[in-house]
């Protein structure tokens, strides 16, 4: 896979701040590349570098694909002129050939609402017009900060599309989100940022693993006697009884549901708590200890 | 080990189109579409309805003059203009300009359209000071055509009673406005500069109204002159001394530099202190106490800078008003308006060197020294009567502002400049002789 940009060793401070330690991070052409990391782990600052935004103090950043476009906190547009207004005036900024705007608007689902001020517009539809402004330049590296954010269900599956589709057609995408099922959906490489440090980077499946032994809830037709069960289940372990929750690997679990239904007990939904890419981000950063 | 960072390169946008955005911008909200309505609206209607009333507003300059000409209204409206109209103006449209990026959380994406943070600052200091010059051009241009459509383009009396013909008016009418788009433009400097350094602050978005308000408060007082002609406000103030004859283009010349040193300085230091700026630190929000005093101290240092030149290179001194500078402007302009009256009153026609009119005054009696601005000058004017040896006198009670204008009441003989009627073209009007407006420059040796 072609790069599309590369960094290393990047440092950024703001006075006795660091906000980026010594940062690796590689994006390949047509990679949809996830950045997570608890709030103050330095993703905005890293994003706003590779939009040129800021320079670092030490380290290089290379952009071997551009143009590069996107935004970083919230999609910045102006409320009182309308879609269409907002999206020409960025395209007259650009010295190179544009996208058509009517295009951009079309692409992101906004054409019936172009006429009319952005001051009306939900959040959903702000983040979707943010995207439209940054296909203006038809992109080859494409920063989001928190895309998403703000989406109904439509909206979102709007907007995967959309980027899936760039990444199909060679476009290396780095968004950033909280919310680790768009991360698991979209991207095929993550890093994992935590006081300005990479303490993961590489495939999503990798993430997912390192999420270690997951905590399963347990819901059945008679609570007590679920628990007594699980208690004696060997290799598993009860790590709640109210809703019961229980640890252990495959087997263990597998053991407990067969068990389960010998004992009379109906099981009605057996789910991890935590979804493996959060267990492993809540792993990876300390904030499962800290809570 | 330490390596160069290297950030993608990029051609910045060109100007125009940044010029362009700013443009758009700055005038999609309804607020300042609404200001641009009543700029273009308002003068003219004020000039209209204010012009019909039978009580004009005579405390303000050229105010007693609405009946007769429409330019006398444009006149009124300028001089209010001057006081709070425009540094308002400024405040509104300068003062926000970049505010308002911090406000909707734009300046990112801005910078990422844009790609130089200088283009950024040269198309938004552009735009305000072009919306701020339209602004000013709409007041200016609806007043005098509403001046001159309900009252008409009539001569009109200057400060010194001299008559100035209808297009002699009119250029200097549009002059005089011309003359305060200097003071104007450095309140507008002022205003980006609040605007980079304060950010969403309010006091940013009125600081160019706070410093105009604090100068005129200082130009109510008895200063001295040097440091009131180094003040940009000076300069809102500076434009009657075109309605002289000659003009007094000294304090005119001098405001307009003052005020272009104001403008220059201003936009260099908000320049300056906007490129320092990180636009990646969220917490932003205005630039530290260090940043507001290298902001501040600079302007202050080139009042007293300017305060000190002036002081050394003009022959100003004191508070420039001085008893024979104001029994020259009286005299003066009582010669000029006798000869209105005998015209108005169908006498023989008179010149002002046969006339030789002197004027003789104190202040507060001879306990208090003969200077300085004030409500208590009394003044006996002398002339010759036309066609006899005799000489007439008229006394006048003056009230003489610190910034040099003044008004002159007549105090008898009634005949002369009692409280009476004349027929003029334009319909009756009071006797030109009874109060008259002059203007004393308080840069004059």
């Amino acid at each position: 896979m072609e790069p599309a940009a590369r960094a290393r060793g990047i440092i950024k401070t703001y006075g006795d701040v660091v906000a980026l330690d010594g940062v690796d991070l590689d994006i390949g052409a047509g990679q949809v590349h996830g950045l997570v990391g608890p709030n103050g782990a330095g993703k905005t600052t890293l994003l706003g570098l590779l939009l040129g935004l800021a320079t670092a103090d030490t380290g290089t950043l290379e952009v071997l694909a551009p143009p590069v476009a996107g935004f970083v906190d919230g999609p910045g547009l102006y409320p009182t002129l309308t879609a269409r207004q907002n999206l020409a005036a960025l395209a007259a900024l650009h010295r190179e050939p544009t996208a058509g705007v009517d295009e951009a608007l079309a692409e992101v689902g906004l054409t019936d609402v172009a006429g009319d001020r952005v001051r009306g517009f939900s959040l959903g539809m702000r983040q979707r017009l943010g995207l439209a402004a940054a296909l203006l330049t038809r992109p080859r590296l494409l920063v989001l900060d928190e895309p998403a954010n703000g989406l109904d269900p439509a909206g979102k599956r709007h907007v995967h599309r959309v980027i899936a589709r760039l990444a199909a057609d060679g476009v290396g995408v780095v968004l950033s989100s909280h919310r680790m099922d768009d991360l698991a959906e979209l991207c095929s490489e993550v890093t994992l940022l935590c006081a300005g440090r990479v303490v993961f980077s590489g495939p999503v499946a990798k993430l997912a693993a390192e999420a270690g032994e997951l905590g399963y809830g347990v819901l059945t037709s008679d609570e007590a006697r679920a628990v007594a069960v699980a208690s004696g289940t060997t290799g598993l372990r009860v790590a709640g009884t109210d809703p019961l929750v229980v640890r252990g690997p495959a087997d263990a679990l597998d053991d407990l549901v067969v068990r389960l239904v010998h004992a009379g007990v109906a099981l009605r939904e057996l789910a991890p708590v935590v979804s493996p890419l959060e267990a492993a981000f809540l792993a990876l950063t300390g904030a499962e200890e800290a809570s | 080990m330490t390596t160069a960072y290297a950030p993608p390169e990029v051609a910045p946008a060109p100007l125009l189109p940044g010029l362009r955005f700013e443009l758009v911008k700055l005038l999609s909200p309804w607020r300042v579409r609404l200001l641009l309505l009543a700029c273009l609206v308002a003068p003219a209607a004020f000039v209209a309805v204010v012009s019909a009333q039978t009580s004009l507003p005579t405390d303000t300059v050229f105010g007693r003059w609405m009946h007769a000409t429409g330019f006398a209204g444009s006149l009124v409206v300028l001089a209010f203009a001057c006081s709070w109209g425009l540094p308002l103006l400024t405040s509104l449209v300068a003062g926000d300009v970049f505010a308002a990026e911090d406000r909707l959380g734009t300046w990112r994406h801005l910078l990422v359209a844009v790609r130089s943070p200088r283009r950024i600052f040269a198309a938004k200091a552009l735009a305000a000071l072009s919306v701020v010059v339209l602004l000013v051009v709409a007041i200016g241009l609806s007043s005098v055509l509403g001046g001159v459509l309900t009252v008409g383009a009539h001569p009109l009396v200057g400060l010194d009673g001299h008559t100035l013909g209808a297009g002699e008016a009119a250029r200097t009418v549009l002059l005089a406005w011309l003359c305060v788009l200097p003071p104007t433009l450095a309140l507008a400097a002022v205003g980006l500069l609040g605007s980079v350094v304060l950010g969403r602050s309010p006091m940013g978005l009125l600081l160019p109204a706070v410093l105009a308000l604090t100068m005129n408060l200082v130009l109510l007082l008895p200063v001295p002159v040097p440091l009131r002609l180094a003040l940009p406000s000076n300069a809102f103030l500076a434009w009657r001394g075109l309605f002289t004859e000659p003009a007094h283009t000294g304090p005119l010349l001098l405001g307009t530099a003052v005020s272009l040193f104001w403008a220059v300085l201003a936009t260099a230091l908000a320049y300056v202190l906007f490129l320092r700026r990180d636009f990646t630190d969220l917490a932003y929000d205005g630039a530290g106490r260090r940043a507001i005093a290298a902001a501040a101290l600079p302007l202050a240092g080139l009042a007293g800078i300017g305060a000190l030149a002036i002081g050394v290179l003009t022959p100003a001194s004191g508070t420039g008003i001085e008893k024979a500078k104001v029994e020259a402007s009286l005299a003066t302009a009582y010669g000029h308006l006798y000869r209105l009256q005998a015209a108005q009153l169908h006498r023989p026609a008179v010149t002002e060197a046969q006339l030789a009119a002197s004027a003789d005054c104190d202040k507060g009696g001879t306990r208090v020294v003969d200077r300085g601005p004030g409500h208590d000058w009394r003044c006996v004017v002398s002339w010759h009567l036309p066609g006899t040896s005799a000489v007439g006198t008229a006394i006048y009670q003056l009230d003489v502002t610190a910034e040099g204008r003044y008004v002159a009441d007549g105090d008898g003989p009634k005949e002369v400049n009692g409280n009476f009627w004349v027929r003029t073209p334009s319909g009756d009007a009071p006797n030109p002789l009874w109060q008259l407006d002059g203007y004393v420059d308080l840069l004059d040796d």
